[in-house]
C-alpha cells in the first residue's frame, strides 16, 4: 500500500480480513510470510511493536472507558508521551484541529455518541504517533451522515500524508473513499481494483468468486406441509442499540438488565413459513437481526410479540430444552461459544444439547457408554478427523468441530434445523460434506432455516431466499435466477439504507414458489 | 486412546504437585529469612503423623473441611463463587443445636430431623443470595459475604440468654442437646479418642457429589453451565434456574459441614465453635480441583497441617512458631491458582499439538498405502 492513500480491504465475512489485520497489528503471529514497513522487514509480537512502527488500529468495538474523560482515555497507557496534563491537552487539541476531528478533551466518554467515540479512537491512535491507521469496519455502527463525516476525516488524514487501511464489506462506501482496493476471499488475495474503473458489480463478483464449488440443490423437495410458521415476530433490543452479533456476549446473561428507554426493535414484524423439505435462506449483512431471529426460534430469547408455531403447535412460550426435544436442531453461528464445550471431550460434546435424549440418557441418569458409542458412530459417519473421542473439542480443527456438531444435530432426527453459517471457517472439503448432509435431510422432509454470509451457499442450497435488513424481511428472491452479485448488492444497499428494490424485486416476484405470504 | 487418558492424569496431577512444591519452597524461604532451619519444621510435623490420637484429630477435622469444600466445589463447577459457606455453616449449626436442645424425639427421628434442619438452614441462607442473583443480578460473591456478616449477628442474637442461649461460665451456648440427637462415634480408647460417626456422612456426600455431577443429566447441565454459559443456554439449560438450584444445594451441603463436630463432640453451639471453616474450604476445593478425590486429599493435608503444627511450639531444643503451617496454607492457595492456570493452558496446547501430529501421521500413512 502507498503512503497518503486509503487502501480498502474487502471480502465476505470470514474471508480472512480480520485475521490479516490482527497480524498487521501484532495480535497474532503469521505462520509464514513477511511484512515490510517502509522497505524494512518487520515482525510484530505485540500491538506495542506495531505502534512503535507507526501502525495503529481502530477496532470495531470501541475500547474506551466510559467513566473517564476524552483526555484521560487518550493518555491512558501512553502517559509517557506528553504527560497527563497541559501538554497532553495541547497535543490533543493540535491533532484534533489539524485533522478536523472536533474533539473536546474534557467531556466524559459516556456522554458521547457512537460517531464521536469513533473519532476519539482515531485520535487515540494518532496521539500515539501512528502513520498508518487500520480501521476495522468503521461504518458498521454509523448512520449515513456520520459515514460521510468519517470519510471527510479520512480524506483529511490522507492529505496530511497518513495512510489508512479500511476494512469493509460495504462496496458502495469502499468505492467512494478508497484509492486502492484489495479483495480477499478464503484467506487469499483474489484481486486488486482501482475504484474509478470498477463498478460495485465487478467488485461483488470478485468478492464472491465464481469458480467455487457451488452447492446446487437439484430437484425441489418442497412440500406444502408447513413445519415452522412465524407470524409478526417482534423482539426488542435490550439495553443500548443492539447490533446483533456485535452485541456483547451477555447472551442469556444472568445480570442482564435493560436501562429504561432505549427500545429498538431488532426484529420487526417478521412473518414466514418453512415447509417440510424446504430450505429457506436468509441473506443480510451481519447484525441486521439474524442473531435475534435465531435466538427467538431456539428460545434463548423470547418474542416480545408475535408467535412461532412448530408442526401446528404454538411453541412461543416453550423453553429451549422443550423445543430441542421436540425436534428443533441447531447449528449455532458461533460454534465455540454456543455449540461446544471446548475443554470437554468429544463424547461430552455429543451430549450437549441432547442431554435428555437417547442415547445420552437413561431417564434421570446419563448414559456415558451410549453417548461414547454414538460419538464413535458420528466420528465415523461424518468423517470427523480425530485420534479418539476422548480428546477435547478444542484440539480439533474448525471443520472437524463443525462436522461433529452437524452429526450431533442430525442424529436426533430433527424436523426443523436452524443452520447458522454452517460452513463458516470450514475448509472446502468439509463444506461439501456438510452441504450434502443438509441436502440429504431435506430430501427426507427436513425444514431448514439457513443463515449465511456465503452468498453462493445461500443461493445454491435454498429453495426460497429472503433478505433481512434492520430486523425486517425486506425482499425475497428466487435462488434459481438470482446471481450472488444481485443478492449482494441488495444486502449492501440495504445496509446503507438504499435498498435496490427494483433489482431484486422482479426476480422475487417471478418466484411464486411455495411462498404465499412473500414479504 | 489410552495415551490421552494418561495425558489427562498427568495434567490433573501436575497442577497440585507443582503448587505444593512451590509452597514448600516459599515457606522455606520464609524460614530462612527469619533465621530458622528451613527443613526441621517439616520433619517435626511429619513425626506427629504416626501417633493415633493425631490421626483421629486429623480425620475428624478433615471431615468438616471435606463437607464444606464439597459445598464450595459444587458452586465452582458452575462458576458460582459461594463465599458464604462460612455463614451458612455457622447459622445451620446454631439452628441445629437449638432444635436439638429443645426437641426430644427418638434417635431414629431426631437425627434425620437435625440433618434436615441443618440442610434447610444452609439452603435458605444461600438461597437468599441465589434469588438476589437471578432476580436482581446481584453478584453472589457480594451477597454471600454480606450474609456471612448478618449470620454472625443472628447467631449473637439467638445465643442471648433471653432467647435460646444458656450461659456457661463466660461462654454463651445454646444448651446441651438432647441425648437422642448425639451421633455415636467410633471409640478407639480413652487415650486415642473417638472418630466422629458423621465422618461417613462426608464419604457419602463425596460419592454423591461425584455421581450427581458425572452420571446425571442435572450434573451434566451444571457442568456445561460452568464450562460455557452460552453453550449451555443454547443447549437448553435455564441458567437462572440452574443458579438457584446450585446455590440451594451448595447451601444445604454447607449446612451439614458443622454437624460431625456438633453431633459427635460438642453437643452444643458455643462461642468456641470453629469459625472460618468456610473460607478454609475455598482453598481446599481449589487445591482439590473440585474433584471429590482431590478434595479428600486436600482436606487431609489441611487437617494435618492444623493438627501437627502445635507440636512445633513445644519442640526441643529449638521451638518453632506453629504459624508456619498457616503461612504454608496461604502459600498453597496462592501457588495453586497460578500453577493450575498455567498447567491448564499447557495441557490444552499440548493436546492440540499431539492431535495435529497424530492426524498428520495418519494422513501420511494412508498416502503411503495408496502409493504402494
Amino acid at each position: 500500500m502507498r503512503k497518503g492513500t486509503v487502501h480498502a480491504l474487502v471480502g465476505e465475512n470470514g474471508a480472512g480480513k480480520s485475521t490479516l489485520m490482527k497480524i498487521l497489528y501484532g495480535m497474532q503471529k503469521p505462520d509464514e510470510g513477511t511484512i515490510e514497513v517502509d522497505g524494512e522487514l518487520v515482525s510484530f509480537s505485540s500491538p506495542a511493536d506495531a505502534i512503535v512502527r507507526g501502525i495503529g488500529m481502530v477496532h470495531q468495538h470501541f475500547m474506551l472507558a466510559d467513566n473517564l474523560t476524552v483526555l484521560e482515555n487518550v493518555v491512558l497507557g501512553s502517559e509517557k508521551l506528553y504527560g497527563i496534563g497541559g501538554s497532553a491537552r495541547k497535543k490533543i487539541k493540535e491533532i484534533s484541529d489539524r485533522y478536523g476531528l472536533g474533539i473536546r478533551p474534557d467531556v466524559l466518554v459516556e456522554d458521547l455518541g457512537v460517531a464521536d467515540r469513533q473519532r476519539v479512537e482515531i485520535l487515540k491512535v494518532l496521539y500515539r504517533g501512528a502513520r498508518t491507521l487500520i480501521l476495522d469496519e468503521p461504518t458498521a455502527v454509523l448512520v449515513p451522515q456520520e459515514v460521510d463525516a468519517l470519510f471527510d476525516n479520512l480524506r483529511e488524514l490522507k492529505s496530511e500524508g497518513l495512510s489508512v487501511i479500511f476494512i469493509s464489506h460495504k462496496l458502495g462506501e469502499v468505492l467512494s473513499v478508497a484509492d486502492d482496493i484489495t479483495v480477499i476471499r478464503r484467506g487469499t488475495t483474489v484481486g486488486t481494483a482501482i475504484p474509478s474503473r470498477t463498478t460495485p458489480r465487478q467488485l461483488a463478483e470478485m468478492m464472491v468468486g465464481s469458480e467455487l464449488p457451488t452447492p446446487e440443490t437439484a430437484e425441489s423437495t418442497v412440500t406444502d406441509r408447513p413445519v415452522l410458521e412465524v407470524s409478526n415476530l417482534t423482539v426488542h433490543a435490550r439495553g443500548a442499540v443492539s447490533l446483533g452479533t456485535e452485541d456483547e456476549p451477555t447472551g442469556e446473561g444472568l445480570t442482564e438488565f435493560a436501562p429504561a428507554g432505549a427500545v429498538k426493535k431488532v426484529l420487526d414484524d417478521v412473518t414466514f413459513t418453512i415447509h417440510a423439505g424446504e430450505v429457506m435462506g436468509i441473506a443480510g449483512v451481519e447484525g441486521n437481526g439474524q442473531t435475534e431471529l435465531i435466538d427467538a426460534l431456539i428460545g434463548t430469547k423470547h418474542a416480545d410479540s408475535g408467535s412461532i408455531s412448530f408442526l401446528g403447535e404454538d411453541i412461543t412460550p416453550w423453553p429451549t430444552r422443550k423445543r430441542r426435544e421436540s425436534g428443533v436442531g441447531y447449528i449455532p453461528e458461533d460454534r465455540h461459544r454456543q455449540g461446544l464445550l471446548l475443554e470437554s471431550p468429544l463424547w461430552e460434546n455429543r451430549i450437549l444439547g441432547h442431554v435428555t435424549e437417547k442415547p445420552n440418557a437413561k431417564g434421570f441418569w446419563l448414559n456415558p457408554k451410549g453417548a461414547q458409542a454414538d460419538t464413535r458412530r458420528i466420528v465415523e459417519e461424518y468423517d470427523v478427523r480425530t485420534p479418539g473421542i476422548d480428546v477435547t473439542a478444542a484440539s480439533l480443527s474448525g471443520g472437524n468441530q463443525q462436522k461433529l456438531i452437524v452429526g450431533r444435530e442430525m442424529s436426533h432426527d430433527p424436523k426443523f434445523l436452524i443452520a447458522a453459517h454452517p460452513t463458516r471457517g470450514v475448509d472446502v472439503g468439509a463444506q461439501a460434506q456438510i452441504w450434502d448432509r443438509i441436502r440429504e435431510a431435506r430430501r427426507e422432509g427436513l425444514a431448514v432455516l439457513l443463515i449465511s454470509a456465503d452468498l453462493d451457499e445461500l443461493i445454491g442450497l435454498s429453495d426460497t431466499l429472503r433478505v433481512i435488513y434492520d430486523g425486517k424481511l425486506v425482499a425475497d428472491a428466487d435462488p434459481a435466477t438470482i446471481t450472488p452479485e444481485e443478492l449482494g448488492s441488495a444486502m449492501t444497499g440495504a445496509a446503507t439504507g438504499h435498498l435496490e428494490h427494483e433489482e431484486t424485486a422482479p426476480e422475487g416476484d417471478d418466484n411464486a414458489g411455495p411462498e404465499d405470504e412473500a414479504r | 486412546m489410552k495415551k490421552f487418558d494418561k495425558e489427562r492424569v498427568l495434567v490433573a496431577v501436575a497442577g497440585p504437585v507443582i503448587a505444593l512444591v512451590l509452597a514448600i519452597l516459599l515457606t522455606s524461604v520464609v524460614l530462612i529469612a527469619s533465621g530458622k532451619n528451613p527443613i526441621e519444621p517439616y520433619r517435626l510435623m511429619l513425626e506427629q503423623l504416626p501417633y493415633s490420637d493425631i490421626q483421629v484429630l486429623i480425620i475428624n477435622q478433615a471431615s468438616l473441611y471435606y463437607i464444606a469444600a464439597i459445598a464450595v466445589a459444587l458452586g465452582f463447577r458452575m462458576n458460582l463463587f459461594n463465599i458464604g459457606v462460612d455463614g451458612q455453616y455457622r447459622l445451620a449449626a446454631v439452628m441445629t443445636a437449638v432444635v436439638g436442645a429443645n426437641v426430644a424425639l427418638p434417635g431414629f427421628l431426631q437425627i434425620p430431623l437435625l440433618l434436615l434442619v441443618a440442610m434447610c438452614t444452609g439452603a435458605f441462607w444461600a438461597g437468599i443470595a441465589g434469588i438476589l442473583k437471578v432476580t436482581r443480578g446481584v453478584s453472589e460473591v457480594v451477597a454471600t459475604i454480606m450474609l456471612n456478616a448478618i449470620a454472625t449477628s443472628i447467631i449473637g442474637y439467638v445465643t442471648l440468654a433471653n432467647v435460646w442461649g444458656v450461659q456457661v461460665g463466660n461462654n454463651m451456648t445454646t444448651g446441651i442437646m438432647k441425648k437422642s440427637g448425639w451421633f455415636p462415634g467410633i471409640n478407639l480408647g480413652s487415650d486415642v479418642g473417638e472418630i466422629y460417626g458423621l465422618v461417613f456422612l462426608a464419604v457419602v456426600l463425596g460419592i454423591g457429589y461425584w455421581l450427581v455431577l458425572n452420571r446425571t443429566r442435572f450434573g451434566f447441565d451444571l457442568r456445561a453451565t460452568g464450562a460455557s454459559e452460552t453453550a449451555a443456554a443454547a443447549s437448553g439449560v435455564d441458567a437462572k434456574r440452574m443458579v438457584l438450584i446450585s446455590m440451594l444445594i451448595s447451601g444445604a451441603i454447607a449446612g451439614l459441614s458443622g454437624l460431625p463436630l456438633l453431633l459427635g463432640d460438642t453437643h452444643t453451639y458455643s462461642l468456641s465453635f470453629p469459625a472460618g471453616l468456610g473460607f478454609t474450604a475455598i482453598g481446599i476445593a481449589l487445591l482439590g480441583r473440585n474433584n471429590p478425590g482431590g478434595i479428600a486429599l486436600a482436606a487431609l493435608l489441611w487437617a494435618f497441617l492444623d493438627k501437627a503444627s502445635p507440636a512445633l511450639d513445644y519442640a526441643s531444643p529449638v521451638a518453632y512458631d506453629k504459624e508456619i503451617a498457616t503461612i504454608m496454607q496461604g502459600l498453597i492457595v496462592f501457588a495453586v491458582v497460578i500453577s493450575y492456570e498455567a498447567v491448564r493452558q499447557w495441557g490444552l496446547r499440548r493436546q492440540q499439538q499431539q492431535v495435529g501430529a497424530e492426524l498428520a501421521a495418519a494422513a501420511q500413512n494412508t498416502n503411503k498405502e495408496v502409493a504402494a
